[in-house]
């Protein structure tokens, strides 16, 4: 039986970025918040000092800040004619734990979706005719428009200091930044990074072969900030252990660097850690959220009584917890009926790697997000006529490290051990470099989550089960996507090169991206969303996903986090200044 | 290594403040309340424990044999540097399987295990301590029948060669081993001993960071960024730092 505790105004569930930017705003009003997080508190003096946290080991292959699959994992198959197999060791992909959740983690790439992301079926619809896209595609249009979110866009990048070139300031194209983006209403708050020679040799390249090339959106910052929180962030030192790492120089924007100092000083604002939330609790009407019951470490069940609940947990944690507490209709693939657990999505990257002539790149002098890129192909940028497929990324080459090992660049051929292996390792790592796309993954009717029918977590309760593939559409944009990109790696004049598709079935072993989206998506009609366009639950009012990456209706073609972020402060501004006056549904 | 799995109660857990607070569940619990300012307290960061040189920790001597002799054939010595064996790469794996990796801590290992495709990853009930016991075991067998009754260690460079190359395609097949997934099990573990920080126990010497030419634990290059074309001029360090740095007896 649950012990019950004193009632608070807002109780958050996961204290990432979603969860620490809604605590702020929302204690910032004077409410009382509560977050409940299942992992330990970390910050970086402690948990990712300078003097270690540059192991590759321990971080990259054990993985030692991410979720532990025996607390919680998910179940995996590519098609429903396939019995769903637990993911026993997180590969694929890499959840996050602990305070700061995937905001410790990540490489730093911030991206806004364009425009024409945000009306996406109606867009193509007009521009390609009404039947153009697959039937089976259920893509839609979100329920907010780029216009809407531009200034929580431009919230989110103040918050991390975001180091970049503006190429489009309110209307007006901006030499050296990207050509295609959105307008922005500023400049980007610190100026971009250095590169090293493969992204100087790219950008030489693609500038050769017509195409605009400008430097990675990145929140490693280049220079020291402060943000409007009044919290400080150092510079980037291009120590090559970003993505998988936390940070020791406080240089990678994350909750622990942009908000905590700040939101830790509110008198009103507890984080409870290792406590896991496994159920919202809805009153006898089912229409509205009571609180939530969690687990501390000593097995101790408790119960947290809130007026509002907001479900900051990591993306498919989100959709979980919303099957398991009953809220909302689960999406059946078969009729198409129900929402939660609907058109998740992914992300379809590709590779080109190279070995150059007589270079000394330097691979180990890296960010997580420094690069020069292209976005000609994302998206709508470019006429989809007669290619038979939609969608599409940006592409490029940013070195985020070359950590030994896991990146060890051989000529083809190679044999995978003994003396051939290690001349050719030798010869080869100061040389060797690959170039991406990061394209978009868009939403289908039988790419799906649901609760798997046999595997259990630690508390007996089922594990989420996801059921996807790569289709057509996507592996068609990928190997064309990575034509273009072989073209200008030729005019990078290689010694050899190698150009890699993504080709099916999606494989749950290899490292693509976390970027896993959808499952409790944002729309404007009921019965394709869970979610109003203030990621406000349909069914019950006092219950928000604010912005994690389930709310996204479909995957485009860059990473989430800015988007995120954004949404997290535009759900924020929605409950401060819009729910707390007439508490209901605001939609 | 690993705080989130560690049974130790937390020393640190609560931090007093202006805030009203309380301390979630029993004595024990590593649950914790925090509120007030940043939680913070000396000695309670995490390092790596250094590996200790010594006697084998996991293998037996004929494991730590055939051990010691394959990685120096994975990673043979030449002029170019030591081979896996003088780096250390059987120690690293001794290590690593006596610890926390050898037992699949933090992994899913609940039952029911089914035969799953290969895009569903690892599906077996058996750990890699485990793997390696039956895989060494099943290695030594078929060398003593194969080869007149010898050890793996006993064998020509070439004929070890030949083995592994077997054991790689999976055409010698051992008793209740696949042999394959065997072979890219030592493999990987070798090549991680090898670049892996020294405090480890492989890359001995920052062996193979030299091999390659990557400098290690350092932590700033804000001033080699935008010198392209030019040789990193440092040599390697580790978490513990260069053995030149300790002052000798």
């Amino acid at each position: 039986m649950a012990r019950k505790l004193p009632a608070k105004d807002v109780v958050i569930i996961g204290l990432g970025w979603t969860g620490s930017i809604l605590a702020y705003e929302l204690a910032k009003s004077g409410l009382n918040v509560v977050a409940i997080e299942r992992g330990p508190w970390r910050d970086t003096a402690t948990d990712f000092p300078p003097a270690y946290a540059q192991d590759e080991l321990r971080y990259a292959v054990r993985l030692d800040l991410f979720l532990r699959p025996d607390q919680q994992t998910m179940t995996f198959r590519n098609n429903a004619s396939q019995t769903a197999m637990p993911i026993r060791s997180f590969s694929g992909f890499l959840p996050g734990n602990g305070v700061g959740g995937a905001g410790v983690h990540w490489n730093g790439q911030t991206w806004r979706f364009l425009p024409t992301d945000f009306n996406i079926r109606s867009h193509l619809e007009e521009r390609y005719g009404k039947d153009a896209l697959p039937a089976d595609m259920t893509i839609q249009d979100w329920p907010v428009s780029y216009d809407e979110l531009e200034p929580y866009y431009d919230r989110f990048e103040k918050l991390c200091g975001t180091s970049g070139k503006a190429g489009n300031l309110r209307g007006q194209k901006q030499p050296g930044g990207n050509p295609f983006e959105g307008w922005r209403s500023s400049e980007y708050p610190t100026p971009p990074l250095k590169q090293g020679l493969g992204a100087t040799l790219f950008a030489e390249a693609a500038r050769k072969t017509g195409h605009s090339p400008f430097p990675q959106p990145a929140s490693n910052l280049s220079e020291a900030y402060v943000n409007p929180l009044g919290v400080k962030l150092g510079q980037c030192t291009y120590c090559g252990f970003c993505e998988r790492f936390g940070c020791g120089n406080y240089a990678k924007s994350s909750p622990q660097t942009c908000v905590l100092p700040a939101l830790m000083r509110f008198p009103n604002f507890s984080a409870r850690t290792e406590s896991e939330v496994t159920k919202i609790n809805l009153d006898s009407t089912g229409r509205r959220a009571t609180g939530v019951t969690y687990v501390d470490t000593s097995g101790e069940e408790w119960e947290q009584p809130a007026d509002i609940v907001l479900m900051c947990a990591f993306s498919f944690f989100n959709v979980q917890l919303m099957l398991l507490s009953g809220i909302g209709k689960p999406y059946d693939p078969q009729t198409g009926q129900g929402v939660v657990g609907r058109n998740y999505a992914y992300q379809t990257t590709s590779s080109v790697s190279l070995i150059l002539k007589d270079k000394i790149l330097n691979p180990f002098i890296a960010t997580g997000s420094h690069g020069m890129i292209i976005d000609d192909y994302n998206g709508d940028n470019f006429d989809h006529t007669g290619l038979g497929f939609f969608g599409g990324g940006y592409m490029g080459f940013g070195q985020t490290g070359a950590r030994p090992i896991q990146t060890r660049p051989v000529p083809k051929g190679t044999p995978k051990w003994g003396a051939e292996w290690k001349k050719a390792t030798a010869e080869t790592y100061q040389r060797g470099l690959s170039l991406a796309t990061h394209a978009s993954s868009y939403s289908y009717k039988d790419c799906y989550l649901d609760l798997d029918p046999t595997y259990k977590d630690r508390f007996g309760r089922p594990l989420l089960r996801m059921t996807f593939d790569f289709h057509d559409n996507e592996l068609k944009m990928s190997a064309f996507l990575t034509e273009r990109l072989a073209e200008i790696a030729k005019a990078m004049d290689p010694v050899e090169m190698t150009a890699s598709p993504r080709k099916g079935p999606y494989d749950s072993t290899i490292y693509q991206t976390t970027h896993n989206t959808g499952g409790t998506v944002m729309g404007a009609d009921p019965s394709t969303s869970v979610l109003n366009r203030y990621c406000q639950s349909w069914d019950v009012h006092n219950i928000f996903v604010p912005g994690g990456a389930s709310v996204f209706p479909q995957n485009h073609g860059y990473n989430p986090t800015d988007t995120v972020g954004a949404l997290a402060y535009w759900t924020a501004d929605a409950i401060r200044n819009r729910y707390l006056k007439n508490p209901g549904p605001l939609v | 290594m690993n705080r989130n799995t560690s049974s130790q109660p937390s020393r640190r857990f609560l931090l007093a403040s202006a805030t009203a607070f309380f301390f979630v569940g029993t004595g024990l619990a590593r649950a914790r309340t925090l509120g007030g300012s940043l939680p913070w307290e000396p000695g309670t960061a995490t390092p790596p424990t250094p590996v200790r040189p010594g006697p084998w920790l996991f293998f037996t001597a004929d494991e730590a044999a055939i051990v010691e002799a394959a990685v120096d054939r994975l990673i043979p010595p030449d002029n170019r540097g030591p081979g896996g064996k003088d780096a250390g790469c059987a120690v690293y794996i001794d290590r690593q399987l006596a610890g926390p990796y050898g037992r699949s801590e933090g992994l899913y290992t609940r039952p029911p295990f089914m035969a799953g495709a290969a895009t569903q990853g690892y599906q077996m009930p058996d750990a890699p301590a485990a793997r390696y016991r039956m895989g060494l075991r099943a290695l030594a067998d078929h060398i003593k029948s194969n080869f007149a009754g010898k050890s793996f260690r006993d064998l020509a460079p070439e004929d070890q060669d030949k083995v592994l190359k077997g054991l790689e395609s999976g055409s010698i097949a051992l008793k209740d081993v696949k042999s394959a997934d065997f072979f890219t099990l030592l493999l990987g573990n070798t090549q991680e001993g090898f670049f892996a920080d020294p405090i480890y126990g492989g890359n001995r010497d920052m062996a193979g960071w030299k091999l390659i030419g990557f400098p290690g634990a350092r932590y700033d290059y804000r001033d080699w960024v935008e010198r392209h074309n030019e040789a990193y001029p440092l040599p390697p360090v580790s978490i513990m730092g260069r053995s030149d740095w300790t002052v000798r007896e």
